[in-house]
């Protein structure tokens, strides 16, 4: 192991973790705004040219006020709950790759912080150690508003994680591998895996707005019915934790959609593109079509959230139960046929 | 293949997390006011009256129903991750001894739900 490989790493850390809270604050910003324009409003427009400073303010804000531990409350637990969500909402970044190789001084550099083979299972294993911080925050406040909120966004969590591991399972069929950058480099041009995966991206999409906690399924900290749920006791920073890490796992849901079944930094033409421009600038073309693919998926998750109203926890759990799984597992036999079936006709 | 090395890039990660998580939690206990406070504020929030026992009392079985599925699901979606990651070279061999596991998974599932172990009402 060289000097050079700890520097790279080191910066593409460093670049990933300050992009990632970049986009989570601004996020906060165009929600608001998306929400204003979707209603016919104004949204923040104080804080800077179109309200562009909004974010730096309500962080500020969130720095300097008072901190409240109830009095009932498990201290370290109440403590422990927003910081591990937080914690683990920025580590599912590192499998992903989000660009090809780019050569920087006559050394390649991978745009991605590492490559491991098993890179889906990584990024399911730490987005579903998500529930534990909503879990113990819930429980530790000692309020029932926060316990029913954190049951109900445990047992939605592992409800849907179900039906979103077996609609990979299909996507595995086509892609063969478990490795990012191998899913990543197959889509080359327009062969996007959602071409071939409709009905798998469809339930992976509902899954996600369910894994994230958003509207239609954001009945964890559902206001009409429990308050803020389990972050009802929460302030100052504890509180904008909670947000920050709903919206970091908002964008690193996106970022995996993209990859997986939108051929992230892929885009139709790119040869020529690659071949004009080279292997120093041509990636960074490709770094802006998988920011533009985010993007978009990011405000899909906004324009959702303004449109679609709550659905009732039965019916949650019921669409996860008796409508997605049944779904994904009957996407999995219908991909299995298909594949075998050319594979045994390619041998005739 | 990937070598142990690959994975030491998300144990940087880790820590720059762990160290952000640290700081700003610790900085916001530092400088956030504080005042001395009473112990009516300090009580759990229940909508403005006075506070009738704790939150650590039983609640619906249903949710505990829930995990136990989970757990036994969740187990067979792993099982079948190494089964998709090759299953071309399993050729249709393969793919039958698969579909009778998957049947019998969704035998249990229709048991599960004709149970009402699902049921909200």
């Amino acid at each position: 192991m060289e000097l050079e490989f700890l520097i790279e790493k080191t910066a593409l850390v460093l670049v990933l973790f300050v992009l990632t809270l970049t986009i989570a604050a601004y996020s906060t910003w165009a929600e608001r705004k998306v929400a204003a324009w979707l209603q016919d409003r104004v949204g923040p427009n104080r804080a800077g040219p179109f309200g562009l400073l909004q974010p730096l303010a309500d962080g500020g804000k969130m720095f300097f006020k008072e901190e409240i531990i109830p009095s009932g409350a498990n201290k370290y637990l109440f403590i422990a709950g927003p910081s591990l969500a937080l914690l683990v909402s920025f580590l599912g970044t590192a499998v992903i790759p989000f660009g090809q190789n780019i050569e920087i001084f006559g050394r390649v550099v991978p745009l991605q912080v590492t490559d491991i083979n098993v890179g889906i299972l990584y990024i399911f294993g730490v987005v579903s150690l998500g529930v534990y911080g909503i879990m113990i925050g819930g429980w530790a406040s000692n309020n029932k508003y926060s316990l029913m909120g954190a049951i109900r966004g445990a047992s939605q969590n592992i409800s849907y994680e179900i039906a979103m591991g077996l609609s990979i399972i299909a996507l595995l069929m086509v892609t063969n591998t478990l490795s990012f950058k191998e899913i990543a480099a197959q889509q080359h041009g327009w062969h996007w895996n959602v071409l071939y995966q409709p009905l798998g991206f469809l339930i992976f999409l509902i899954c996600a707005f369910a894994e994230t906690n958003r509207v239609p399924f954001d009945l964890p900290e559902c206001e009409t019915e429990l308050i803020g749920g389990y972050q009802t006791e929460y302030s100052a920073f504890k509180m904008g934790a909670y947000m920050f890490a709903e919206y970091i796992n908002m964008f690193v849901s996106s970022v995996v959609m993209a990859v997986l079944y939108f051929g992230g930094y892929n885009y139709p033409g790119m040869d020529a593109v690659n071949q004009a421009l080279g292997p120093t600038w041509s990636p960074l073309i490709g770094v802006g079509v998988m920011f533009f693919k985010i993007i978009a998926f990011i405000f899909f998750f906004m324009w959702v959230r303004w449109t679609v109203p709550r659905f009732r926890y039965d019916q949650l759990m019921d669409l996860g139960w008796k409508v997605l799984i049944p779904l994904a597992i009957a996407n999995i036999v219908i991909t299995a046929i298909v594949i075998v079936g050319f594979d045994l006709f390619n041998k005739l | 293949m990937s070598a142990p090395v690959d994975y030491l890039p998300i144990i940087m990660q880790l820590l720059v997390a762990l160290g952000f998580v640290a700081l700003t939690m610790g900085i916001t206990h530092l400088i956030g006011p504080k005042r001395k406070t009473t112990d009516v504020k300090l009580t759990a929030f229940e909508s403005g009256i006075e506070v009738i026992g704790n939150a650590r009392q039983p609640f619906s079985i249903k949710y505990f129903v829930v995990a136990i599925l989970f757990v036994l699901f969740d187990v067979e979606v792993i099982f079948m991750y190494p089964w998709a990651v090759n299953f071309r070279e399993f050729g249709l061999n393969g793919l039958i001894e698969m579909f009778i596991f998957m049947g019998t998974l969704l035998l249990g599932f229709i048991y599960v739900i004709k149970k009402k172990a699902l049921e909200w009402d």
